[in-house]
């Protein structure tokens, strides 16, 4: 698969909370106002490209050589949540002014369902490592594509008359609902008519 | 056996992966440690750790950094501190602080519980103060006093606040730490701050006309102004048919003034420990 393709793939067509609906709590926790939803989204964006690239090494030069590669996902769960510890270590140390805009974010990533899907799906898929990397990254624009469109809904709703049984997270499923079937316009017949 | 071994292989793994992982975090917090501004810690230290909001900062760490950077001059912001952080944040700073600044406490300004007020329905939501104030102004006839569903013992920090046997909630003036939380959740602003040392208060907030009150509460202020003509120098001053005190000056007219007054609402503010305590 082209690099393209995978782009498209993980943005568009199989969007990791859209399509498949990972990562739900930082989706509707985080989505009430659009600038904290882009920080949430770089942060995720960040995390899922590294992660991608450290699981990659990890099942491909420890796992699979010792046997050991039905122990993954704990393995990735304690990897991923160890990496983004140290992450936002070194961010505090040498970028104070990124750890202004990513830190608050980074630990709620630690245990998200969204990264450790990424990761799962490059293994399954047979990723290379450079498709790894970009599966990563595009499911990372994927997310901050999602969550900055919900925000921006959100914040509209904010004005708009709601019942109030529908106040807060229900209407914010029921928008997110919405998007996902709007969503489900991109499919594989899409990606065949951009890369034939 | 083979089983056996796989499961003990699994575990002994797992367990020295996440042991070098943890191992290796350990090592990372200890060198990549960003030293904190000693200034800031101190004032850390001197504040209460509250973290209620009292200052106008997300909380004491922000206040704290606010003060030692410079961009607030104020202070005097922690209010919950008391006398104790005002003296210890000044000699952080290397500033003067006025400690002698007047603690002011929360004080419900309404004694019309369920005998002496009139209820217009039943009410039997939820319990809330903000919730009853939407459903005609809430269940009791006037519209100004504390509906006593204890809204503002909710988001005390600190528990000073119960409901009473009666139907309206007590402050304990010991426990308040001033953060006016409980002010700001009032729906009918019967919640008032007012100085610790207040002698006497006036404890009603009916705006209505003297004959409304009257019909509505048997101790409401009718806005009689015996108070305010008779003791001219005790503070106390009518507006909106009701009569506010100020605590400016100390007079003795105003136990006089309390004795004098028709509807019996002015009364001593010091709500006695054991009081506060057997309510609710």
């Amino acid at each position: 698969m082209s690099y393209f393709a995978i782009l498209i793939t993980y943005v568009f067509i199989s969007n990791l909370i859209l399509a498949q609906f990972l990562g739900l709590c930082p989706f509707i926790g985080v989505s009430k106002n659009v600038e904290s939803a882009v920080g949430m989204g770089f942060a995720v964006t960040f995390v899922m490209s590294i992660a991608s690239l450290v699981t990659w090494a990890l099942y491909h030069f420890i796992l699979l050589p010792l046997g050991l590669t039905y122990l993954q996902t704990i393995v990735f769960i304690l990897t991923i949540a160890s990496l983004v510890q140290l992450v936002e270590m070194v961010v505090q140390k040498y970028s104070p002014v990124l750890y202004k805009a990513l830190g608050i974010y980074l630990p709620l990533i630690t245990t998200n369902c969204a990264v450790m899907g990424i990761a799962l799906i490059n293994i399954q898929s047979g990723y290379n490592v450079l498709e790894s990397f970009t599966a990563g990254i595009a499911a990372g624009i994927g997310f901050l594509l999602a969550i900055v469109l919900m925000s921006a809904i959100r914040v509209q709703m904010e004005t708009e008359k709601v019942p109030r049984f529908l106040k807060g997270a229900p209407i914010a499923f029921i928008s997110g609902g919405l998007m996902a079937m709007a969503f489900m316009a991109f499919d594989k017949a899409l990606l065949n008519n951009l890369v034939g | 056996m083979d089983q056996v071994l796989r499961i003990f292989w699994g575990f002994l793994s797992t367990v020295l992966f996440g042991g070098l992982l943890g191992t290796g975090l350990a090592i990372a917090s200890r060198k990549l440690k960003v030293e904190k501004d000693e200034t800031v810690e101190a004032l850390e230290g001197a504040f209460p750790g509250l973290n209620c909001g009292a200052c106008g900062y997300a909380g004491c760490g922000s206040y704290a950094e606010a003060v030692a950077a410079g961009t607030d001059e104020d202070l005097t912001k922690c209010k919950p501190g008391g006398a104790d952080t005002l003296e210890q944040v000044g000699s952080i700073m290397g500033v003067e602080v006025d400690t002698n600044a007047a603690r002011m406490v929360a004080r419900v300004h309404c004694i019309g519980g369920s005998e002496e007020a009139v209820r217009s329905f039943n009410y039997q939501g939820i319990s809330d103060c903000t919730a009853a104030t939407v459903l005609f102004n809430g269940d009791k006839a006037c519209k100004y006093g504390c509906l006593g569903l204890g809204s503002c013992a909710g988001v005390c920090p600190v528990n000073a606040i119960s409901k009473t046997d009666n139907g309206l909630v007590v402050v304990d003036q010991d426990l308040c730490i001033s953060c006016g939380k409980c002010v700001d959740i009032c729906p009918t602003g019967v919640m008032r701050m007012i100085p610790e040392s207040a002698d006497f208060i006036v404890a009603c907030n009916s705006r209505d006309k003297g004959k409304d009150t009257k019909a509505n509460c048997k101790v409401g202020c009718i806005g009689c102004r015996i108070c305010e003509k008779k003791f001219p120098d005790a503070g106390y001053k009518v507006e909106d048919n009701l009569s506010f005190l100020s605590y400016d000056s100390k007079d003795p007219g105003r136990a006089e003034a309390a004795a004098k007054c028709p509807a019996k609402c002015i009364i001593p503010n010091k709500v006695k420990a054991e009081e506060a305590s057997n309510a609710g």
